[in-house]
C-alpha cells in the first residue's frame, strides 16, 4: 500500500499541494484527477522522488521515503516503473534496447535471459516482431505499449502513468487503458495514473483522486462518481453535454 | 540566474558526474559510443579544416616574406609553430566546441524535454553520471588524438600549398619544419587540449541538462553552449599560455 499523509509542496513560496492525504491499494487502478494546474503532475512527481516535498509523508509498503538511506532509495526506485506521457523512450535505442535497459542496469542476467524477459513482456502488450526497430518507426499506441514493457520489466510493484492516452485515439486509448488494468491485476501493482481522460476515468478508474487547486476536493470509485452531489467534481466531470446524459441514464437504470 | 549561480551549479553538476559509474559494462559500452559520436564523427571536418588552414599560413606566409634577406625556411619553420602552438589545439578546439558542443547540448537538453532523463532518474540512475561521464573520457582521450592528427596535417597541407603553387621549394620547407623542434611545444598544445576537451564535454552538458521548455529553448541552450564554450577555450588559453610559456 502507498500511504499519502498530509503531503505539502510548494515552488518558491507558492503552495501547489496543500496537505494531500491518500492511499492506494494493491492490484488496483487508481486515477488521479484534476483541472491543468490543479498540481496532479507534482503529486505524482512528488510520489515519484523527482520533486521533494516540504511537509509531509509518502509511505511504501511501511517504508517512509524520507527515511530511506540511498542505498534503500535506489532499491525503492527499482520497484517503480513509470510510464511517460510522451513514452520516455530512448531515441537512439532500439525497442530491444530500450526494454533491456533497466535489466542491463541493475541485474547480472545473461543476454539470453534478458532477451527472455524482454520478448515475454512485449508478446504481454501485443507487440512482436519489433526488437530491432527504432521509436520512431513507430506509431504513438505502439510507443505507449513499448513504455509499459520497459516500465514492467523489472516486475514492479508500483506502476505509474503520466497521462498514458494522450495523444492517442479513441480506440488505441481504450486498449492502452485495459491492457493498464490487466497488467495491474496479473501483477498486483499498485497502479496511479494522472488522466484527464474522463473515458478512462468511468473505464478503469477504481480509485479517483480529485484535485482542485492543491487540495484532494473527492475521492471514490468510477460507480460513485455517477452518484456523487460533490459540487466540484460534478462541475469538472459533467462538463460535457454528452457526460451530463451519460449520468442521467446511469441514475435512471440504477434507480 | 546570475552567472555566480551557474557557475555553482556547474560545479554542483561535476560532483555528481565524477562518481562510480553503477554498471561498468553500461559505462563501457556509452563510453564506446560516445567515442564514435564525439571523436571519430569529428575526424572529417577536422582533417579537412587543418590540412586547408595548414595551406593558408604557408601561403600568407609566404607571401609576406618577399625580402630576399629572410630565408625561404622560415615559411615551413612558420607553419610548423603556428599549427603546434595556436591553430591545432586552440582553433580546432573553438571547432570541436561548435560542432560537438552543440550536439552535446541538443542531445541533452531533447533528453530532458521529452523527459528521457526523468525516466533515468525514475529507475534510480545517476543520469548525469549516466550521461555525462562517457562524453567526458571520450573527449579527454580522442581529443588530443585529433589534434595531434590537425597538427600533422596542417604542416602536410602547407607543404602541398606552398609547392604546388611554387611559392617556395620542398627542400626549404622540409628544413625549415625540422628547425628547432621543441618537443615542450607539443606538449604545451596537448596539456591545452586536454583542458579544453574539458570543457567542450562539460559546459554543453550543463546547458543541455539544465534545459526548460521545449524544442525552442533546446535550440536557444544549444546556442548558449557553443558561445560559452568558445569563451572559456579563449580565455583558458590566455592564463594556459602565460602559465605554461610565460
Amino acid at each position: 500500500m502507498i500511504e499519502v499523509k498530509n503531503l505539502y509542496k510548494e515552488f518558491d513560496g507558492t503552495p501547489v499541494l496543500k496537505g494531500i492525504s491518500t492511499t492506494f491499494e494493491k492490484g488496483k487502478t487508481s486515477m488521479i484527477i484534476g483541472q491543468s494546474g490543479s498540481g496532479k503532475t507534482v503529486f505524482l512527481k512528488c510520489l515519484l522522488g523527482l520533486h521533494k516535498h516540504e511537509k509531509g509523508s509518502i509511505i511504501f509498503d511501511g517504508r517512509d521515503y524520507e527515511d530511506l538511506k540511498d542505498k534503500e532509495h535506489r532499491q525503492l526506485r527499482q520497484e517503480m516503473g513509470m510510464v511517460f506521457q510522451g513514452g520516455a523512450l530512448y531515441d537512439s535505442l532500439t525497442i530491444e534496447e530500450n526494454v533491456m535497459f533497466p535489466l542491463k542496469m541493475f541485474t547480472n542476467n545473461s543476454f539470453g535471459e534478458m532477451l527472455e524477459r524482454v520478448n515475454t513482456v512485449l508478446k504481454r502488450v501485443n507487440l512482436e516482431n519489433v526488437n530491432n526497430k527504432f521509436p520512431a518507426e513507430l506509431s504513438g499506441g505502439m510507443q505507449k505499449r513499448v513504455a509499459i514493457a520497459r516500465a514492467i520489466v523489472m516486475n514492479p510493484k508500483y506502476l505509474f502513468c503520466d497521462e498514458p492516452n494522450s495523444g492517442l485515439d479513441p480506440n488505441t486509448a481504450t486498449v492502452i487503458d485495459n491492457l493498464i488494468q490487466e497488467i495491474t491485476k496479473e501483477y498486483q501493482m499498485i497502479t496511479i495514473i494522472n488522466s484527464h481522460d474522463m473515458n478512462s476515468v468511468m473505464e478503469i478508474g477504481e480509485k479517483i483522486v480529485f484535485l482542485k487547486n492543491g487540495v484532494k476536493a473527492w475521492e471514490g470509485t468510477n460507480k460513485e462518481i455517477f452518484k456523487t452531489e460533490n459540487e466540484a467534481i460534478v462541475d469538472f466531470v459533467y462538463s460535457s453535454n454528452l457526460f451530463k446524459k451519460v449520468r442521467e441514464v446511469y441514475l435512471n437504470e440504477t434507480k | 540566474m546570475n552567472y555566480l549561480e551557474h557557475i555553482g551549479k556547474y560545479f554542483i553538476m561535476l560532483k555528481q558526474v565524477f562518481k562510480k559509474p553503477q554498471k561498468w559494462s553500461v559505462f563501457k559500452e556509452m563510453l564506446f559510443r560516445e567515442v564514435e559520436d564525439l571523436g571519430l564523427k569529428s575526424l572529417g571536418i577536422i582533417t579537412f579544416i587543418s590540412f586547408f588552414v595548414g595551406g593558408v599560413v604557408a601561403i600568407q606566409t609566404a607571401l609576406n616574406v618577399d625580402s630576399p634577406f629572410i630565408p625561404k625556411y622560415l615559411i615551413g619553420f612558420a607553419t610548423k609553430r603556428s599549427m603546434i602552438l595556436e591553430f591545432a589545439p586552440t582553433f580546432m578546439s573553438i571547432i570541436l566546441a561548435g560542432k560537438v558542443g552543440s550536439y552535446i547540448s541538443s542531445s541533452i537538453g531533447t533528453m530532458r524535454v521529452t523527459e528521457q532523463i526523468d525516466a533515468l532518474d525514475v529507475m534510480g540512475i545517476n543520469s548525469l553520471n549516466y550521461l555525462v561521464l562517457p562524453k567526458i573520457i571520450a573527449a579527454l582521450f580522442f581529443y588530443p588524438l585529433l589534434i595531434l592528427l590537425a597538427m600533422f596535417l596542417g604542416i602536410v597541407g602547407g607543404y602541398f600549398a606552398g609547392v604546388l603553387t611554387g611559392l617556395f621549394f620542398s627542400e626549404d620547407y622540409i628544413y625549415g619544419i625540422q628547425l628547432d623542434f621543441n618537443t615542450y611545444f607539443v606538449k604545451y598544445a596537448v596539456i591545452k587540449t586536454l583542458v579544453f576537451a574539458f570543457v567542450i564535454a562539460t559546459i554543453p552538458s550543463y546547458h543541455g541538462y539544465y534545459v526548460k521548455g521545449g524544442s525552442l529553448e533546446v535550440g536557444r541552450a544549444s546556442t548558449q553552449a557553443v558561445v560559452w564554450t568558445s569563451v572559456v577555450i579563449i580565455l583558458l588559453n590566455y592564463f594556459l599560455t602565460q602559465m605554461l610559456l610565460g
